[in-house]
């Protein structure tokens, strides 16, 4: 396996991507090109290979084949907000460069999120949303070519996931990475993203674009593909 | 919070949190809490005066107070205290440093564990009351084996506590270190030491505890000055009233190390729940 910077506009791309868990292969002959900007949702029921390519991307874990062009600190925005409790918001935003030019862009970066004043609070002060939205701009506070979503949204109420993908679609257009967002939820995917890939047994089996199609009618198309039959809400 | 498995040791018990409150504010449960102790020392007082009780047996509050007062202006006090406070201080900072050393070391490293975690769990199933005979024969009745004494007393509940830390850190908040980006001290700087410092703070306030009980011990020695003395001379004078003053003075001290503790936990665990303001112990 290799792994090299992407050039221009291609946020990542990944070619004949293999991961096996000893005989267990869970990624085989995957190949995937995301440009900045972009927003991809990936779909698959569980144990796909979904998580397993987005920590794959995010450098977490090690690949056995294939080629990764992209960036080597890409961004993760976790299902878990993964906040330091012991630290004030500003710090958590600004993890890794903590100093006045870093403290500056974490209050610009919480003022994106609508938490502006609060880079003193601490984080147990935060409901889940709140605390979400500080990940997300820990996220891109580092102004990443790469933005990696792992189900960040699923432990939300509905109203607050609602208003969190107003929230990351607006960010995404401002900073422009490209996304990649891993999730179970079919509506999810069709509100927020620009393309959606299906993977099943280790490989991207179908790819749809959400301009192309009425949402009623991809929303069928998604949930058949993923094993979801007579759906009574599908057109 | 995802995190408060993360922070939970389970050596000691933990502050918990206060129980919903009463009309009537916290000012006056604070008044409240002390009713009972001074209703206590005026009975004793009173049946003292009485003569109910000997002062041979029991002295009064009064008599104890005076005892102090006179043992302060001659001085004698004062001198005893700060030998035992020395006493307490430098076995601690002793004892404190190598169980942190040690509980750091082993905590990070899986050799250090397999190399020394074995022999230091053996010897600290030795009550370290037994060993008295051999730290006199070792050290003499000198001040080293006091300080050794009450060292051996703080190294262990540290250096556990420490280990437990450092171990219980959420391998999640590892996780989060490696996307941003950090370097391996800032990991150590910015989560595994702050992700530890609660189970870290709990050893300190336990081996407080059982330092001040190592130091009570190890002044029953042979000695000539210290707390521990005033209380061994003035049983062979029969001076009741000093030894109950020597006891108060211990109890004091205790009670003192452990608002010491508080204290500490208060300032470096403001962000956790459990201590934030408002939450008492």
């Amino acid at each position: 396996m290799s792994r090299s910077e992407s050039a221009g506009d291609i946020a990542v791309t990944v070619r004949n991507l293999r991961r096996a868990y000893g005989p267990r292969v869970v990624i085989e002959g995957l190949d995937l090109t995301i440009r900045t900007g972009e927003f991809v949702a990936l779909l698959g029921e569980s144990g796909c290979g979904k998580t397993t390519l987005l920590r794959a991307l995010a450098g977490l874990d090690p690949v056995d084949g294939g080629h990764i062009e992209g960036p080597a600190q890409p961004a993760v925005v976790f299902q878990e907000h993964r906040l330091l409790p012991w630290a004030p918001l500003w710090r958590n935003v600004a993890l890794g460069n903590e100093t006045a030019e870093g403290r500056r862009r974490a209050e610009k970066a919480l003022r994106e999120v609508g938490l502006q004043g609060r880079e003193d609070d601490w984080p147990r002060n935060l409901s889940g949303g709140q605390a979400q939205r500080v990940a997300l701009a820990r996220a891109l506070v580092r102004q990443p070519k790469l933005l990696l979503l792992d189900e960040p949204f699923a432990a939300l109420d509905a109203l607050t996931r609602i208003k969190m993908h107003l929230l990351i679609r607006e960010l995404v257009a401002r900073h422009r990475p490209g996304v990649l967002l891993v999730t179970h939820d079919v509506d999810e995917a069709i509100a927020i993203a620009d393309r959606i890939l299906v993977m099943r047994a280790g490989a991207i089996a179908s790819t749809h674009l959400t301009a192309d199609t009425p949402p009623a009618t991809l929303r069928g198309r998604l949930l058949k593909e993923l094993g979801v039959e007579n759906d009574s809400r599908a057109a | 919070m995802t995190f408060e498995s993360a922070d939970r040791p389970a050596v000691t018990a933990r502050p918990t949190r206060s129980a919903p409150a009463l009309p009537g504010g916290e000012a006056r449960y604070q008044l409240l809490s002390w009713l009972v102790p001074l209703a206590i020392l005026a009975l004793w007082e009173v049946s003292s005066r009485a003569g109910l009780m000997s002062q041979q047996v029991l002295p009064s509050p009064a008599s104890v107070a005076e005892t102090a007062w006179r043992l302060i202006r001659s001085g004698e006090l004062p001198a005893h205290l700060g030998a035992s406070l020395l006493r307490a201080a430098a076995g601690f900072a002793i004892g404190g440093s190598i169980g942190f050393g040690l509980g750091v070391l082993v905590g990070f490293s899986r050799l250090a564990e397999a190399l020394f975690d074995r022999s230091i769990q053996m010897i600290r199933a030795i009550p370290f009351l037994a060993l008295l005979p051999l730290v006199i024969v070792w050290f003499g009745v000198d001040e080293s084996g006091k300080i050794f004494l009450v060292s051996l007393a703080v190294l262990f509940p540290i250096y556990i506590n420490t280990v437990l830390g450092i171990r219980q850190v959420d391998p999640k908040l590892l996780e989060l270190a490696r996307v941003q980006g950090l370097s391996r001290l800032e990991t150590v700087r910015r989560i595994i030491l702050p992700g530890a410092m609660p189970s870290i703070l709990t050893g300190v306030r336990y081996s407080l505890a059982t330092a001040w009980l190592a130091l009570v011990i190890a002044e029953t020695l042979a000695t000539t000055k210290g707390i521990g003395f005033l209380a061994m001379d003035a049983r062979e004078f029969l001076q009741t009233n000093v030894i109950v003053l020597t006891i108060l003075i211990y109890a004091v001290i205790g009670v003192g190390a452990d608002s010491l503790a508080r204290w500490l936990e208060r300032r470096l665990l403001a962000w956790h729940p459990n201590y934030a303001k408002g939450a008492r112990a």
